[in-house]
């Protein structure tokens, strides 16, 4: 499996789109600080930037190697591989290079900057590693949705609107139940569907981590009671971990049975 | 005995490819596998190499079943049908990497030269022909030394030097004593090389045997008309 990450990643950072990706965040990170002027300011910002664009971009990203490197996938189902190594490898390959795009873009601006005197390095690190979950969960969503459908407008198709549901529409159904069920006690509720939607619990937990939940009533209190703890960050990292773990589960169980 | 296939059915949705494939392969021939357009020989030869999955029935390949195993594709060189390969690594990067995939030694310098493409290992995938990519193909299948040897349409796009080479590589393997299966539609081409024919049609074996015997139960005395009449002519 490892050299099949070791190519699936070389044959990634060099192409033209982790460059432009890698770029945009540099450019991003460097504009942000320009303009607000101070670490934390740009943390902030920049979280609801990166929340909703990871999520897109490892979709995006994760369809589009999957079908690009098709042929690629059957010139190695001849060889003696394991099937599931191969696309595990594919899979950290891509992941993997988004993710050093992520880190590289956005840590050299900040480190530029003197990040590493500020206070604000936690909070930055915390973003980093969240927006490397939302990577990993993403790539691994979009590679299921892709090894499933042999057609890639469908596979484009459910891979944009999965992203869609979670990023956009999740929230939208979630605020209309907080409405229409506001004479019931709600807080166990919301709890359970932030968790359950890997781009809300990320949200949540920087938003927590960044000390600003006052902005956020009654609700963030009881977010802060949860999120805050010690043991509310760690049942949040493990969620985001079984995300993380769940796609790749059903890209094994996928790989086995698939025809080439 | 280096395949052994054991009614072999597999379904694509409705459409039934492969219906009870009862096959064996004996060492150090070339067998041609025929038949027309989607008779299910890709289907039996990716069934071989585990690509494809079989509904029922069961192959084994050197005396081993192959079912979730991979090691055993250690001793099969394969040359897929459609050479594409990623396009933005280089050719002798390519090569360098399904050598360091296979960890086996290989002899690709001597191909190389024999397909002269010394002057594309520097240039990128991308660039190259169709015929150009083929030959790379070949050598990728060439350069280890494994028993088995399975060519899907090994002749697409190449010139008739690069062909007469072709043909002179799959003589010089069969005297090592290995097996050869080969697709191709180009009768003249399979008729040069072949020792035995395997006649799919609609997802049964429809005729095995050698050549000879073919024509004498057509009777025709030209090969590719032995193969068109194959299916009108009766035979037991």
């Amino acid at each position: 499996m490892l050299k099949i990450l070791k190519y699936s990643f070389y044959d990634l950072i060099r192409s033209r789109w982790s460059y432009v990706y890698f770029l945009f965040y540099l450019a991003l990170g460097f504009v942000l600080l320009f303009l607000n002027n101070d670490v934390s300011k740009a943390v902030i910002t920049l979280m609801n930037v990166i929340i909703v664009l990871i999520p897109l971009i490892g979709t995006i990203f994760g369809v589009m190697y999957y079908y690009n490197s098709r042929e690629f996938t059957e010139l190695l189902l001849a060889q003696p591989i394991k099937r599931s190594s191969i696309f595990l490898g594919q899979y950290f390959g891509v992941a993997g290079s988004l993710t050093l795009s992520l880190v590289l873009g956005l840590g050299i601006p900040f480190v530029l900057y003197g990040l590493l005197r500020s206070n604000a390095i936690f909070d930055f690190s915390l973003l980093l590693v969240t927006g490397a979950f939302l990577t990993f969960i993403f790539v691994g969503l979009s590679f299921v949705i892709a090894i499933s459908n042999e057609n890639k407008i469908k596979g484009f198709g459910y891979a944009v609107l999965l992203w869609l549901f979670l990023a956009v529409v999740y929230d939208g159904l979630f605020l209309m139940s907080l409405i229409v069920f506001e004479e019931y006690p709600l807080d166990t509720f919301s709890l359970v569907a932030t968790i359950l939607n890997p781009i809300d619990l990320s949200r949540i937990l920087i938003l927590l981590k960044l000390d600003i939940s006052a902005l956020l009533g009654y609700t963030g209190a009881i977010f802060k009671q949860f999120f805050g703890t010690n043991l509310g960050f760690l049942i949040s990292l493990a969620i985001l971990l079984l995300w993380t773990i769940l796609p790749l589960l059903g890209l094994r169980y996928k790989a086995g049975k698939k025809d080439f | 005995m280096t395949i052994e296939i054991n009614k072999l059915h597999k379904q694509f949705g409705k459409n039934q490819v492969l219906k009870g494939v009862d096959l064996s392969i004996d060492k150090g021939n070339i067998y041609a596998i025929l038949g027309p357009n989607g008779s299910g020989k890709t289907t039996l030869i990716k069934s071989i190499l585990g690509m494809v999955i079989p509904n029922k029935g069961q192959i084994s390949v050197l005396g081993e079943p192959i079912k979730k195993g991979w090691k055993y594709r250690k001793k099969i060189d394969y040359l897929p049908q459609i050479a594409n390969f990623p396009p933005n690594i280089k050719v002798k990067e390519l090569i360098g990497m399904i050598k360091d995939l296979r960890n086996s030694p290989s002899e690709e310098a001597e191909l190389i030269d024999l397909f002269g493409l010394e002057p594309f290992l520097n240039k990128k995938l991308a660039t190259l022909s169709g015929g150009t990519k083929q030959k790379v193909n070949i050598v990728l299948t060439f350069m280890f030394d494994s028993p088995l040897i399975i060519l899907d349409e090994p002749t697409t796009g190449l010139d008739p030097k690069a062909l007469i080479h072709l043909k002179e590589l799959i003589q010089k393997e069969k005297a090592n004593g290995k097996t050869i299966l080969i697709t191709s539609h180009i009768m003249q081409f399979v008729e040069e090389v072949a020792d035995e024919i395997v006649y799919l049609l609609e997802g049964e074996i429809y005729f095995k045997g050698c050549i000879g015997k073919l024509m004498e139960q057509t009777e025709q005395t030209n090969f590719e008309h032995a193969i068109a009449a194959i299916t009108t002519a009766s035979h037991a």
